[in-house]
């Protein structure tokens, strides 16, 4: 018992301190956005603000210059979201067509596509900048959101297919025969059938893309415009801006802004990422 | 409701792998089909042409007398029910039901109607709100078997339908399906690997091994008269002996001569009865090979006997009582046989008195392990 309980506690004793060795960055950036440059200057780094104050915060999203432009984050962070939300759903239902396609309707060389795009999910981001490059600008679409957005489906399609390939492989063959024998064309088994028992793995993809869409700073830095750079990209421009002065209350908040919808997934929905990740053959 | 002609069908994949070679299958109106064989014979495959799930290869498959080759599965006018029962998982039970009927646009009425009225015959009427999930394995096979019954078909198809059910329930479930037949009279093809499910609800047996049909008939011409050994021992629990024996034709008559026991020290001739000289085949001369089948009730106690046999007396090998029979493993021509006696006729002897019904044997050839000679009707 007495050596249960002390080992019992060592436990926790280790637990507790990988948890705030984890969360001390987080606090630090919380606490100094919360603080006044001058007490940035005199006090410790870890201590809590004595007097917070929104104010870094307001003019992280407002009026902090990135670059030429004094409008804050606001701007790019709607470019995010303009970028991410499509970019994510696009390819989301794409990898999820494709997967069902891969599983239950193979054709002669599907297995080979299938490793083709397997390969896909190896090949480095800066290996494809100058063709895509290219291809966006003969197409029309570079400096554009639309461009962006392009991009990023077809840079996610490899994981996403691969996600919904794997998931749709437990799924009985026989439901599809089933549902053929019924009068159920390709379309319509794949959304009368198949998509309403994708909720965890819709759900694994929601979360993967939208975390590598939205924390890309690569493509952004590349292909976006001036006007539809992601907020990636305007963070690090605004960090790099100064006029006198280092901000680092202003910079901090900025940071935890851009960070922000990515947290809020996680929180939301991060119950379905473990549970769809582990999520075996449908049982019906 | 429609006859379903199978003519010449192969079926070879892509691979060059042949898995049906040429079948041919007629059935009328109404009967019950049961494709029967060991697993990787081609059956599956079969059924799954009939519904049109896969491409023939070529020849022709026609049910009512119409060619369906090119017909995509849901103008074949056929239900089918799976081994995994296949229902639909977001779908409660009423809408797996009703999947099939708004596909074809059925007015929702109409639907209403004809759930209403497979859920009272299959009494499933308690679940039908409930998800797949919530069901046990018996109740899905009903669900499921529903959800066919609704379509209202010309021909019925089901791929081991009872496979993943326990001992019990799939007795039941057997009659059931049975019963069901015996109602509605849809002409039915019927995929098992069980040699009792094909006995007990066939009207016709195909027995198939390596994508050829062994034989084709009643179940009581598969049991009483298989054609080659394969179907012999494929058909029947326990299966038929094939004791190797010799031919000996002694003033016209035949008998088949064997070993007895396990260290064959006596011979015995036994009389072939019913077997007539006009009818053998030209191979089956005096001293010829032959494999003598022979059913384990037709090696039984002198209790059972109905005459028209040879006695035997040989030493039991041992006894595995099943309650109402008991079987009795014995060494006869060499190999190891089973008898099927009364249990009283068994208890504690070494050796055993038996009666052996050579009327109803089967003779085979043992080079091509086909069947040459039974006995006249």
């Amino acid at each position: 018992m007495a050596m249960n309980r002390v080992s019992r506690f060592f436990l926790y004793f280790m637990l507790i301190l990988a948890a705030l060795y984890a969360l001390a960055p987080m606090w630090v950036m919380l606490s100094t956005s919360l603080k006044t440059l001058d007490e940035i200057r005199e006090g410790s780094l870890i201590a809590a603000p004595h007097a917070p104050t929104i104010e870094p915060w307001l003019k992280a999203w407002g009026t902090a210059c990135s670059g030429v432009r004094c409008e804050g984050l606001k701007p790019f962070f709607l470019n995010s979201l303009l970028m991410t939300i499509p970019a994510v759903l696009i390819s989301t239902l794409v990898g999820a067509l494709n997967g069902y396609a891969l599983t239950h309707w193979r054709f002669r060389g599907s297995d080979f596509l299938f490793t083709a795009l397997l390969v896909g999910c190896f090949i480095p981001f800066q290996v494809v900048l100058l063709p895509m490059a290219r291809l966006l600008g003969a197409v029309g679409i570079s400096d554009s959101v639309f461009g962006l957005i392009f991009v990023h489906v077809v840079y996610g399609l490899a994981f996403t297919t691969l996600f919904f390939r794997n998931y749709y492989i437990g799924v009985p063959g026989e439901l599809v025969k089933a549902a053929r024998v019924d009068g159920a064309g390709f379309f319509t088994i794949f959304q009368r059938i198949l998509l309403p028992i994708s909720g965890p793995i819709f759900m694994v993809c929601v979360i993967w893309q939208f975390t590598q869409i939205w924390n890309d700073f690569l493509f952004g830095v590349v292909f976006a415009g001036s006007d539809s750079q992601p907020v990636t990209v305007a963070l690090n421009n605004l960090v790099r801006t100064s006029t006198g002065v280092k901000e680092y209350n202003v910079d901090m908040a900025a940071a935890i802004i851009a960070a922000l919808p990515t947290l809020l997934v996680y929180i939301v929905a991060g119950k379905y990422f473990v549970r769809g990740l582990t999520a075996g053959a449908v049982k019906g | 409701m429609a006859s379903l002609g199978i003519h010449n069908i192969r079926k070879v994949y892509p691979n060059g792998v042949e898995v049906l070679k040429g079948i041919n299958l007629d059935i009328a109106d109404g009967e019950f089909l049961i494709l029967v064989g060991g697993s990787g014979c081609g059956k599956s495959t079969l059924l799954n042409m009939i519904a049109g799930l896969e491409t023939v290869t070529e020849g022709e498959i026609s049910i009512g007398g119409k060619r369906v080759n090119d017909l995509p599965p849901k103008d074949r006018d056929i239900a089918m029910v799976f081994q995994s029962y296949a229902l639909y998982p977001s779908m409660s039970v009423r809408q797996n039901i009703a999947f099939g009927l708004s596909l074809r646009k059925v007015p929702k009425a109409e639907q209403e109607a004809t759930i209403a009225r497979v859920a009272k015959l299959l009494q499933i009427e308690p679940l039908l709100d409930r998800k797949p999930a919530q069901l046990s394995g018996g109740q899905r096979q009903r669900v499921a078997m529903g959800r066919a019954l609704a379509r209202e078909p010309q021909i019925f198809l089901f791929d081991e339908p009872l496979s993943n059910l326990d001992a019990k329930l799939r007795v039941e479930m057997r009659s059931e399906i049975k019963l069901l037949h015996k109602r509605l009279g849809i002409t039915t093809v019927y995929v098992t690997h069980d040699q009792i499910e094909a006995m007990t609800l066939g009207d016709k047996i195909a027995v198939m091994k390596d994508g050829v049909v062994q034989q084709f008939g009643t179940p009581d011409e598969i049991y009483n008269r298989p054609v080659n050994t394969f179907v012999a021992g494929f058909m029947g629990s326990p299966p038929m002996n094939l004791i190797p024996a010799t031919l000996s034709i002694n003033d016209g008559k035949l008998y088949a001569e064997i070993t007895v026991g396990p260290t064959a020290a006596k011979r015995v001739q036994l009389p072939l009865v019913g077997f007539e000289m006009s009818r053998l085949h030209e191979r089956m001369v005096d001293g010829a090979p032959v494999l003598l089948g022979l059913r384990p009730e037709h090696l039984t106690d002198t209790g059972r006997s109905k005459g028209a046999a040879a006695n035997l007396t040989v030493p039991i090998d041992l006894a595995e009582p099943t309650g109402a029979d008991t079987l009795i493993f014995i060494t006869l021509g060499g190999v190891r046989c089973i008898a099927r006696l009364h249990p009283a006729a068994v208890a504690a002897h070494d050796e055993v008195d038996l009666v052996v019904d050579t009327s109803a044997a089967v003779l085979f050839d043992p080079s091509t392990q086909n069947a040459v000679a039974f006995a006249a009707d």
